[in-house]
């Protein structure tokens, strides 16, 4: 939630026209960043967050105390490795870590913008970090990456911005959001809109937090978020801090009690509001469509390097989903590279320690890096 | 392998693109990389051999040659190599005709299975051929259609595919293979390197 935190922040002058129709401007962007930037500026990289993600890539997040999102990925040492890159990331708009989004308060009002906050969409996500990217002065970045929802924004951001990115690497993610993960979408929305605490959206009026709606919307997006197989190694049967059954409606299950924390832990950190705009940004994301149905014309201007990556255990984005992105890359003779990465760990993969997937990026990052800045001398 | 290799490099011409099907651990790759063209992907149906690939930096796409060449535009390939697996496939016919249709032109080496030291083990031991080239048993060999030279050249006369050059290769020996040779190549030769085209 916007705590008074002490956020890196920039104010977006630029009026920004949204798919909606709406135009926004004199925005906040918050955001953070790791390592150095190089006297060439060939060393940036443009990481994009998932759905609950927000800017703490790295190190400790403030606001949680805990380890940043991607801090297998990203830090001194890591396969982005800070003492050789300079990683960036910002919170997107209609987040709730100091970028603009619903819970940014309406000075005119005194008031949190609530549900009077346009739809945004992945479009306009990318298009109010590549404002970020104008202000830090960056020509071209050496590579965006990210998974998930954050993934999505690595296609969205190529497919805008042709020439900004040397490589892009798209993790556990689509083109175009599927039935089934607007159907998961729907189901957390609905737990939030159906709290009585909701109150359409204006709750911080009342000095309200749809807590329970957005717990239970959190508890059913972690399951999809794992694997079954992962699920049943994990916790199968087992009971938690009982010998036997109580009949009755408490956690006896240890995955009942790792859920009820999971969903009570994130409301902490997250608000309802921004989880119901993010996740229809998702819904409304369907990168074919805007190319008339033909995926490769999102690609057709660029030169950018692809890496595309999923993970077996992941039901969510699966791999055919994945491939039908490097299917359209190859048809138009992009330069793509695809693995699908062996893990019980579900689409939380890209997040987990999953050691070949560590090692395949990093050395895949860090070689290409090396190819590019050779090739350019 | 390093003959091979060189035989390959050379059929190529310079910054060429380049699609090598199943690419393994990428060695070819890195080899016409370093000495012919930057261009170069690769195809490889083997996880641990992608992730290999992957980590030196080589653009390599996980999957199989049977129904993941489609993806390719026609004619997207100056050139497109099939290094000693054609014999691995379900169906190798199908898979040169994909080959033909991506690639301008296709590069295939093929184990030669008409090799007189394959010959003789069959006729003297009984017993399926293992060799250096060849070294896995009955029970477990990848190899599910094994031919020769002769039987490879027949083929793309049959199926009106044009040969534009054929290599023998015996140890590190590299010869022409032709119309008047073909049966002693066929017999004296552990490899044979075709360039050809629809």
């Amino acid at each position: 939630m916007n705590k008074n935190i002490d956020t890196k922040k920039i104010i977006i002058s630029n009026p920004l026209k949204l798919d909606c129709g709406k135009e926004i401007n004199n925005f906040p962007i918050a955001y953070e960043t790791y390592g150095e930037l190089n006297s060439e500026k060939s060393n940036a990289i443009l990481v994009f967050h998932a759905l609950t993600g927000d800017q703490y890539v790295s190190g400790k997040n403030p606001i949680t105390n805990k380890d940043g999102w991607w801090s297998y990925v990203v830090g001194k040492n890591k396969p982005i490795d800070t003492n050789k890159f300079f990683v960036i990331c910002a919170n997107v708009i209609g987040g709730c870590m100091g970028s603009y989004g619903p819970s940014t308060i309406n000075e005119s009002t005194g008031k949190q913008i609530g549900t009077d906050f346009p739809i945004i969409t992945i479009n306009d996500m990318v298009n109010a970090q590549y404002e970020l990217i104008k202000y830090l002065e960056i020509e071209k970045l050496f590579a965006v990456i990210g998974g998930s929802m954050g993934g999505m924004q690595v296609l969205q951001f190529v497919a805008n911005f042709p020439d900004k990115a040397k490589l892009a690497i798209p993790i556990a993610c689509t083109s175009s959001h599927s039935a089934q993960n607007i159907a998961f979408n729907e189901l957390g929305r609905q737990a939030i809109m159906a709290d009585s605490k909701w109150e359409n959206g204006f709750y911080s009026n009342y000095k309200l937090n749809p807590d329970k709606g957005l717990a239970v919307a959190r508890m059913a997006a972690h399951i999809t978020y794992l694997s079954e197989k992962g699920l049943q190694e994990k916790f199968g049967r087992k009971l938690q801090d009982r010998d036997s059954l109580r009949y009755g409606f408490e956690a006896d299950f240890q995955i009942e009690s790792y859920l009820r924390y999971q969903g009570s832990v994130f409301v902490d950190r997250f608000d309802a509001n921004s989880y119901l705009y993010i996740t229809r940004a998702m819904d409304y994301f369907d990168l074919s469509k805007q190319y008339k149905e033909n995926l490769s014309d999102a690609f057709k201007k660029t030169k950018t390097k692809f890496f595309v990556i999923s993970f077996t255990s992941d039901w969510l984005y699966p791999t055919s989903e994945n491939r039908e992105i490097v299917i359209a890359l190859n048809s138009i003779g992009a330069d793509v590279g695809f693995v699908e990465i062996e893990s019980d760990k579900g689409h939380d993969s890209f997040l987990l320690d999953v050691p070949s997937f560590l090692k395949t990026l990093g050395d895949y990052i860090n070689s290409t890096y090396k190819v590019i800045n050779e090739r350019r001398i | 392998m390093k003959e091979e290799f060189n035989i390959i490099s050379n059929l190529i011409e310079e910054n060429t693109r380049v699609l090598d099907v199943g690419c393994g651990n990428g060695d070819l790759m890195k080899f016409l990389q370093e000495n012919k063209t930057k261009d170069i992907r690769g195809l490889e149906i083997s996880k641990e051999k992608v992730q290999n690939c992957l980590s030196k930096g080589l653009t390599v796409i996980e999957g199989n040659a049977e129904s993941d060449l489609k993806q390719f535009a026609k004619s997207s390939f100056d050139y497109v190599i099939l290094s000693q697996t054609l014999q691995a496939f379900l169906n190798p016919e199908v898979v040169i005709n994909e080959l033909l249709k991506v690639g301008k032109k296709v590069i295939v080496t093929i184990p030669n299975f008409g090799y007189w030291r394959v010959r003789l083990q069959l006729l003297f031991k009984g017993t399926m051929p293992v060799t250096e080239n060849l070294p896995h048993e009955w029970y477990n060999t990848p190899n599910l259609h094994m031919c020769t030279i002769k039987d490879f050249y027949n083929f793309c006369s049959t199926k009106n595919i044009k040969i534009f050059k054929s290599i023998a290769l015996k140890k590190s020996r590299i010869s022409e293979i032709n119309e008047s040779n073909l049966n002693y190549k066929n017999l004296d030769s552990h490899l044979g390197i075709f360039l050809i085209e629809s």
